[in-house]
């Protein structure tokens, strides 16, 4: 089916680093204040997705077109959100 | 019958399982897109909100999720890899196991916000809160999210469970090997859902 | 059910997908997306003329100026029915679930869609949500509008409003599921040869659609489910009394139901390629435009949903934002109606029914369209917003477009799904009346709407009198146009000629089979060698005279 499985250490260390990436972000959430607290804790996350969906789910050796839908999902996301906040921003400008 | 080989047929499942899943995204994202609009306008009341909740218990669960994910992966990899039908069944039910421990967990907290009296609507007192209409909607967006993540999880279970009893027999063939990928996929992306639940929940405070 | 009036009498017929099996179980447990796309068909077709009872005692009312013939109150119902119905349960699922279930497998040259299990369960869920529908309309119904707007939906109304969003929750299932079958289906099935750049138009407007179906639904599906929430708590994010704010429901219902509206359009818009090609025996002008402006509909239309809030207090920058982003996306549907014109020009045009809603269908789009781009126009919005304008310019668009593509498509095609061609003078004269019905029921609603008639209101100034009683004619007549097909098609199941093959000599992988096809669609897989509407061909046009019946 296909070739270049990914072998079980490379599944065992993303655990490792998902785990160490969890712990970052607590400490990452009492040691920051305010808006640098929020952008490490979603930075911290977004990474964390990144390695669930690189490895995990296999998007390294996916095709093209997978990868697009993935990505197409989150691109929707981000009209809804970019677009409706325009809106609330923009409120009695 | 409409495919015109396994290749086709575990092309379509995959194409089709990650279709679903931008689906899911956009699912949670609506919730999503109201939950990051009244952070932005009422940044103090959802900190309380916050703080309100148990990190360390969050913590816990997000680390027992992450394992189940772990556990997922390697069930996935014994069906790629031709292993051995017991060996997919054990790493299933793992997979299994945890995500119903982080199930239990839940309950466990929703039991603690019922007696602190911290349930939107149905038994909400906010004495100690400076502004408990705002505080009320992070917990009414707390329990809609984690609820919905929830029933995800609970319906991922379900079929992990019906899967691994498939294993049992033994003609479970390469169709079901696909199937197994699949859900994998699913549980994964259930799995990242929690991933940024956790920080925009717990760690807002 | 009326499958079944197809004699036995006639000598032997070959095996196809309907007389292999006559048992009632065969059809409702059927995987065969043929099977699947003709009980659509008589669920839709249903569900059509339910949702028109509300508007014929609309415009049985709107006859007077008082509300004389119902009350104020049931008046919001009879609207709210009428729109909720027509636009989830007739609109959206019409033409992909029909003519797409049926013919989308066909035209690429495959046995059936990629997931055939879930294209049952997707009718199953569009018929249990159209019931569930139905339950809040035997319990008096919803007066909300089909938008549902807050805090009135959430605060205010009544308990019919549960089967209701329910029914369209589930029925929102059904249109995803459908859409990702779809999407898998082209691009996993095609037939060997069967390029994406030989793929008939209809295709792509197919997969579009699908696009949207997969993209926007999910959002509609959880908005409906935070506003049950909120009318079951009475807590909630759109309530202004908490600090909620009306707007981001409207935010959050229009992202799916803009695209929806594209959702109901494009699919008929692939309907017109094929017939317009078709019917003037010439290759489709601009393949590649009319391909990529479905594509860029699809997408477009998700950036401009704001233009429905331009006065509901949205700010006025997210305004023009949305207004200028309006604009834009009108330039590939202005595309299409450029390069369908440009396939009739010097074609040899073949006046058959299918071809008389194909112009109709040009002809009121483009009214449609252009209302839309009035209406786009922030300052002009600010005085037609919510009058008869608005729904003068919709009805342009959802039935002098989609529906007359759908009616187009159902005469063209239904030789191939049944084996019979329909009472061609029938089909012209009823063609002519919905046109001519039509028109004269919304024509004087732009006219009503500019002086002022206010939507969605029992009463109006007397002066708008003349305007009303011309409106409420043209819906007889338009009334009529729509049931003679009802009749009409239903008898030529059992009386007008068998069709062959081919009976318009057209090009396509579905007319190579047998009409009615076979349960496995094609007798021998077919491959392709060629681009799509290869009409320039001698052959093509020499087989069409013979197999016409």
């Amino acid at each position: 089916m296909t070739e270049h499985k990914t072998p079980t250490s490379t599944l065992f260390a993303t655990l490792i680093a998902l785990m160490v990436l969890l712990a970052l972000s607590v400490v990452a959430s009492k040691m920051l204040q305010g808006a640098a607290a929020t952008t490490a804790a979603l930075a911290i996350a977004v990474a964390k997705a990144l390695l669930v969906g690189w490895i995990f789910m296999d998007l390294r050796r996916s095709s093209p077109l997978t990868r697009l839908i993935a990505v197409s999902g989150l691109f929707w996301l981000l009209i809804m959100v970019v677009l409706t906040a325009m809106d609330f921003a923009t409120r009695g400008m | 019958m409409q495919f015109d080989d396994a290749e086709q047929q575990h092309e379509a499942a995959a194409l089709g399982m990650w279709a679903f899943l931008a689906t899911e995204i956009l699912f949670f994202g609506g919730v999503l897109t109201g939950f990051v609009i009244y952070r932005h306008r009422y940044l103090e009341a959802f900190a309380e909100g916050g703080k309100e909740l148990w990190p360390w218990i969050g913590t816990a669960n997000t680390a027992v999720l992450l394992l189940s994910s772990f556990a997922m992966a390697m069930a996935v990899h014994e069906a790629e890899t031709q292993g051995r039908r017991k060996h997919i069944a054990r790493y299933l039910l793992l997979t299994a196991l945890l995500g119903a421990t982080f199930i239990c967990v839940k309950a466990v907290e929703y039991t603690i916000d019922w007696h602190e009296g911290l349930i939107p609507s149905l038994n909400w007192h906010p004495e100690h809160l400076s502004h408990p209409d705002q505080t009320q909607m992070f917990f009414f967006f707390y329990f809609f999210l984690t609820i919905l993540h929830a029933i995800h999880m609970t319906a991922g279970i379900g079929v992990i469970l019906i899967v691994a009893w498939q294993t049992r027999r033994p003609d479970f063939s390469s169709e079901k090997k696909t199937t197994v990928e699949m859900l994998g996929l699913y549980w994964h992306f259930v799995d990242v859902v929690w991933i940024f639940l956790f920080p925009l929940l717990y760690l807002t405070a | 059910m009326s499958e079944n009036i197809v004699q036995p009498e006639l000598p032997l017929q070959r095996l196809n997908y309907i007389n292999h099996d006559w048992s009632v179980w065969s059809w409702i447990n059927s995987r065969d997306h043929k099977r699947i796309g003709v009980m659509y068909l008589l669920t839709i077709t249903f569900l059509f003329f339910l949702g028109s009872l509300p508007a014929i005692l609309i415009r049985l009312e709107l006859l007077t100026p008082a509300p004389n013939l119902v009350t104020r109150e049931i008046y919001n119902r009879l609207f709210t029915m009428h729109g909720v119905t027509m636009v989830f349960f007739f609109l959206v699922p019409s033409i992909p679930t029909s003519l797409g279930n049926f013919l989308l497998p066909m035209m690429i040259g495959a046995r059936d869609l990629a997931f055939p299990r879930m294209n049952l369960a997707s009718y199953y869920l569009f018929l249990a949500g159209a019931i569930l529908a139905l339950v809040s309309l035997v319990n008096g119904g919803v007066d909300t509008g089909w938008t549902f707007y807050t805090p009135y939906s959430t605060t205010f109304s009544n308990s019919a409003m549960t089967p209701m969003i329910l029914g369209i929750f589930v029925a929102g299932f059904s249109s995803i599921f459908t859409g990702l079958n779809f999407i898998v289906t082209v691009h996993t099935m095609r037939c060997p040869g069967m390029y994406w750049s030989r793929l008939p138009l209809f295709v792509w407007s197919m997969y579009a659609t699908s696009l949207i179906l997969v993209l926007a639904t999910p959002v509609l599906a959880i908005t409906l489910l935070l506003v049950a929430a909120e009318h079951w708590f009475q807590v909630g994010i759109f309530d202004p009394k908490l600090g909620g704010d009306p707007l981001l429901y409207q935010h959050l219902f229009w992202f799916y139901s803009h695209p929806a509206v594209y959702i109901m359009i494009l699919p008929s818009m692939g309907v017109i390629s094929e017939l317009v090609t078709t019917f003037s025996r010439k290759h489709v002008f601009g393949y590649t435009f009319i391909a990529f402006s479905s594509i860029a509909i699809a997408v477009l239309g998700f950036l401009v949903w704001g233009h429905h809030m331009f006065v509901s207090g949205q700010s006025m920058y997210a305004g023009m934002v949305f207004s200028v982003l309006s604009f834009l996306v009108a330039v590939p549907s202005a595309i299409k109606v450029f390069n369908w014109t440009m396939t009739l020009h010097k074609g040899s045009l073949v006046l058959k029914t299918p071809l008389l809603y194909a112009l109709g269908f040009i002809g009121l789009f483009t009214i449609g369209g252009l209302t839309g781009l009035f209406l786009a126009a922030l300052a002009v919005d600010v005085h037609v917003h919510d009058t008869y304008f608005v729904i003068a310019h919709f009805h342009y668009i959802m039935v002098g477009g989609t529906m007359m593509a759908y009616l187009g498509g159902v005469h063209y095609w239904w030789p191939k799904i049944t084996g019979r061609m329909y009472p061609e003078g029938w089909g012209v004269f009823s063609a002519v009346l919905v046109f001519f019905g039509f028109n004269l029921t919304f024509f004087p609603q732009f006219i009503l709407g500019y002086m002022g008639m206010v939507r969605r209101v029992a009463d109006y100034d007397p002066q708008f009198q003349v305007l009303n009683v011309l409106s409420t004619a043209g819906a007889s007549i338009l009334g009529v146009g729509f049931l003679l097909p009802l009749c009409y098609l239903l008898w030529s199941l059992r009386y007008e000629p068998i069709a062959g093959d081919n009976p318009w000599g057209a090009t396509g992988l579905e007319w190579k089979s047998p009409s009615p096809p076979p349960e496995l669609n094609f007798e021998t897989p077919p491959t392709v060698d060629g681009p799509a509407y290869d009409y320039d061909t001698e052959t093509i046009h020499q087989e069409g005279k013979k197999k016409h019946v």
